[in-house]
C-alpha cells in the first residue's frame, strides 16, 4: 500500500497501535465478565443445577405464580400511570415556556436520587399504622401498607421519572412548528398530540416504557419495606426469591430469578432494537 | 440528568411563549398534582417525622456509633465503586466509540443490564459468583482474599450497580470529539500518548465526572443488590439503607426516618454537585 505521507499520519493521530487495542479490549472484556456476563449464566446454571424439572416446579409453586401474579398487576398499574404522568409532564415542558422550567425537570428526577428503601419508608410513615392516616384507613378497614396498594404505590414512586425524562428531550427536540401548524389549521390539542406529536416522540416513549417496566417489575428495596412479606399475597417476584433465597432453596430462588434475568434480557432486546431503529435516542445518556 | 439538559430550539423563548399550542393549563395542573401527592408530600413526612422527635433525640438517632458506621461505610464503599467505574468505564466507552470488534452489539447491550436486572437478582448472582465456594470467589480464596460477607463485597455490588452511568455520559461526547482536533495535536507534532492525556481526556474530564458522580449517587442508597453479599454485621458490613429497614422492623419510625434524612441530604446534595459539574461542562466545552 503507497497511502500518502499525510494521510498515514493523520491515520496515527486518531487509531490507536494493534497492542493497545488488544489491551484496552483485554481489560474490558474481563471486567465487563467478571461483573456483567458471569453473574448471567450463574444464575441460569444455579436455576438448572438440578435439571429443568427441578427449576420448572419451583416456578409452578403456588406461591411463586402468586408472586408472578402481582409483579404483573404492579407493572400493568404502574406503568400506564407513569405514561400517563409522563406524557402530561413533557407536553407542559417541553412545549411550552414558564419560569422555573429546569427547577421542576429537577423535582421530576427527585425519585431517582432517592435510596428506595426511603421511598419505601415514607409511604410507612403517612399511611402505616402509626402514620398519618393509619388511625382513619383502621377504622375503615383500608389496608395500604403491608397490602397490595402499598406496594404500587411505591413502585409508582421509584418508576416516576422514567418515561417523563426519556420524552422530554425528544419532544424538545421536536420544537413546536408542527404543532403550531396543527393547532393553525384547527386541529384541537389532544388530536395535535396523537397525530403530531405522539408519532414523533415513539422511540423515546418506548425506550422510557421498557426501563420504566423492568424496574417496576424488579423493584426490591421499596417494595420490601411496604409488602410485610405475606407468602402469596404480598410477595413480589424480587421478594420471593429473596424468601426463598435465606430459606436455602437455592433452585427455587434462582429458578424465579432467571424468569427476571430473561425479563432484563428481553429488556436489553427490545431496547438495542429501538436504538437501530432511532440511533439519536441511543446517543443520550441516561 | 444528562438527557434533560435542555436543547432549545432556534428560536428565542419570547416568540414560544406566544406559541399558540393548547394544554399548558391542563398538562401542567396533571404533573403538579401527581408530583404533589406521589413525590413532594410523602417526602415531606419523612422530615416532619424526624423533626417532630426534637433535635437532641435526632441527632442522636442520626449520628449513633452504628449509623455513623453504616454512612462510612455507605459513602466508602460507593466512592470506591465510582472510582473503579470510572476507570473501567473509560476504557469500556473507548472500545465501543473507537474500536470494531465482534460480538460489539452484544457488548454494548449488556452494560446496560444493571439498568435492566432487578436488584436482588444482581445480588444473588454476585453472592454466588463471590462467595468463597463461588468460581470467581474460591480463586480468588485461594489467594487469601475474601470477597463476599465483608465490604468487599459491598464494593462489588456497588460497581455492579453503577457501570452504565459512567459508559453511557462518556460515550455521546467521545463521539462528538472530533477526529480533526487530534490530527491537528498530531501535524504539530504530538505523539499518540500526549494526545490521549492533554486532548482527549481533558475534553472527557466534564463528563467523566458526571457519570462517577450519578454512578456514586445511586450506590449511597442502593439496597437489593448489597444485602445478599455484604454479611450485615453492625458496624462493620451493614450499608445506611439496611439499618433503615432495621428501625422500622423495630418500630423505631422516629430513627429510621433520622437516618433517611441524612440520606436525603447527602442525595440533594450529589443532585446539586451533578447539576453544577454539568452547567460548568455546558459553559466550558463539552
Amino acid at each position: 500500500m503507497s497511502a500518502p505521507a499525510s494521510k498515514s499520519q493523520a491515520l496515527h493521530a486518531t487509531e490507536d497501535p494493534w497492542w493497545a487495542k488488544a489491551l484496552v479490549l483485554g481489560v474490558m472484556l474481563t471486567f465487563l465478565g467478571l461483573v456483567l456476563f458471569l453473574p448471567i449464566v450463574a444464575v441460569f446454571f444455579e436455576a438448572l443445577r438440578k435439571g429443568f424439572g427441578e427449576a420448572w416446579t419451583a416456578i409452578r409453586d403456588p406461591d411463586a405464580v402468586a408472586a408472578i401474579k402481582l409483579t404483573l398487576l404492579t407493572a400493568a398499574i404502574a406503568v400506564p400511570f407513569n405514561i400517563f404522568f409522563g406524557l402530561n409532564a413533557a407536553w407542559a415542558v417541553a412545549k411550552h415556556d414558564f419560569p422555573g422550567k429546569s427547577f421542576l425537570i429537577t423535582l421530576i428526577d427527585l425519585p431517582f436520587s432517592v435510596s428506595p428503601v426511603v421511598a419505601g419508608l415514607i409511604y410507612v410513615l403517612i399511611f402505616g399504622a402509626q402514620g398519618w392516616f393509619g388511625d382513619w384507613l383502621i377504622d375503615h378497614d383500608i389496608k395500604i401498607i403491608f397490602a397490595v396498594p402499598g406496594i404500587v404505590l411505591a413502585t409508582i414512586f421509584v418508576t416516576f421519572p422514567f418515561v417523563a425524562r426519556e420524552v422530554i428531550p425528544v419532544m424538545q427536540e421536536q420544537g413546536v412548528d408542527q404543532e403550531e401548524a396543527a393547532v393553525s389549521l384547527g386541529a384541537g390539542g389532544l388530536r395535535t398530540f396523537f397525530r403530531v406529536t405522539a408519532p414523533n416522540v415513539r422511540w423515546g416513549l418506548l425506550y422510557g416504557v421498557l426501563l420504566c417496566n423492568a424496574r417496576a417489575m424488579g423493584e426490591f428495596g421499596a417494595v420490601s419495606v411496604v409488602s410485610g412479606h405475606i407468602r402469596g399475597l404480598t410477595d413480589t417476584m424480587p421478594l420471593h426469591v429473596e424468601i426463598l433465597y435465606n430459606e436455602y432453596n437455592i433452585v427455587g430462588a434462582f429458578a424465579v430469578a432467571a424468569l427476571l434475568c430473561l425479563l432484563a434480557i428481553v429488556t436489553l432486546v427490545l431496547k438495542t432494537v429501538a436504538d437501530a431503529a432511532e440511533p439519536s435516542a441511543a446517543r443520550r445518556a441516561h | 440528568m444528562t438527557a434533560l439538559a435542555p436543547s432549545q430550539p432556534a428560536r428565542g423563548p419570547w416568540l414560544r411563549r406566544k406559541s399558540g399550542i393548547p394544554g399548558l393549563g391542563l398538562t401542567m395542573g396533571v404533573t403538579l398534582t401527581l408530583l404533589s401527592l406521589i413525590v413532594l408530600i410523602p417526602l415531606s413526612a419523612v422530615a416532619i417525622k424526624a423533626a417532630g422527635q426534637g433535635p437532641a433525640a435526632f441527632l442522636h438517632a442520626a449520628l449513633s456509633p452504628r449509623a455513623l458506621a453504616a454512612y462510612r461505610l455507605s459513602f466508602g464503599a460507593s466512592a470506591i465503586a465510582a472510582i473503579i467505574n470510572g476507570v473501567f468505564g473509560v476504557i469500556t466507552a473507548w472500545a465501543l466509540v473507537r474500536y470494531n470488534f465482534f460480538g460489539k452489539p452484544v457488548v454494548s447491550a449488556v452494560v446496560d443490564l444493571p439498568f435492566a436486572l432487578p436488584t436482588a437478582v444482581a445480588g444473588i448472582a454476585l453472592a454466588s459468583l463471590y462467595a468463597p465456594n463461588g468460581w470467581v470467589g474460591g480463586i480468588l480464596a485461594h489467594w487469601g482474599i475474601k470477597a463476599a460477607y465483608n465490604p468487599t463485597g459491598v464494593v462489588i455490588a456497588l460497581t455492579f450497580i453503577g457501570l452504565p452511568f459512567v459508559v453511557r455520559t462518556l460515550e455521546p461526547v467521545l463521539r462528538d470529539l472530533s477526529a480533526d482536533v487530534e490530527e491537528a495535536a498530531a501535524s504539530l507534532g504530538a505523539a499518540r500518548w500526549q494526545i490521549i492525556l492533554r486532548v482527549i481526556l481533558p475534553a472527557l474530564a466534564p463528563a467523566w465526572l458526571t457519570g462517577c458522580a450519578m454512578a456514586f449517587a445511586r450506590a449511597v442508597g442502593e439496597y437489593g443488590s448489597v444485602i445478599f453479599i455484604a454479611g450485615n454485621m453492625p458496624y462493620k458490613s451493614e450499608i445506611a439503607p439496611l439499618l433503615i429497614t432495621i428501625q422500622l422492623e423495630e418500630y423505631n419510625y422516629e430513627g429510621a426516618a433520622a437516618i433517611a434524612v441524612v440520606m436525603l441530604l447527602a442525595s440533594f446534595l450529589m443532585l446539586f454537585v451533578i447539576n453544577f459539574v454539568q452547567a460548568f461542562a455546558r459553559r466550558y466545552g463539552g
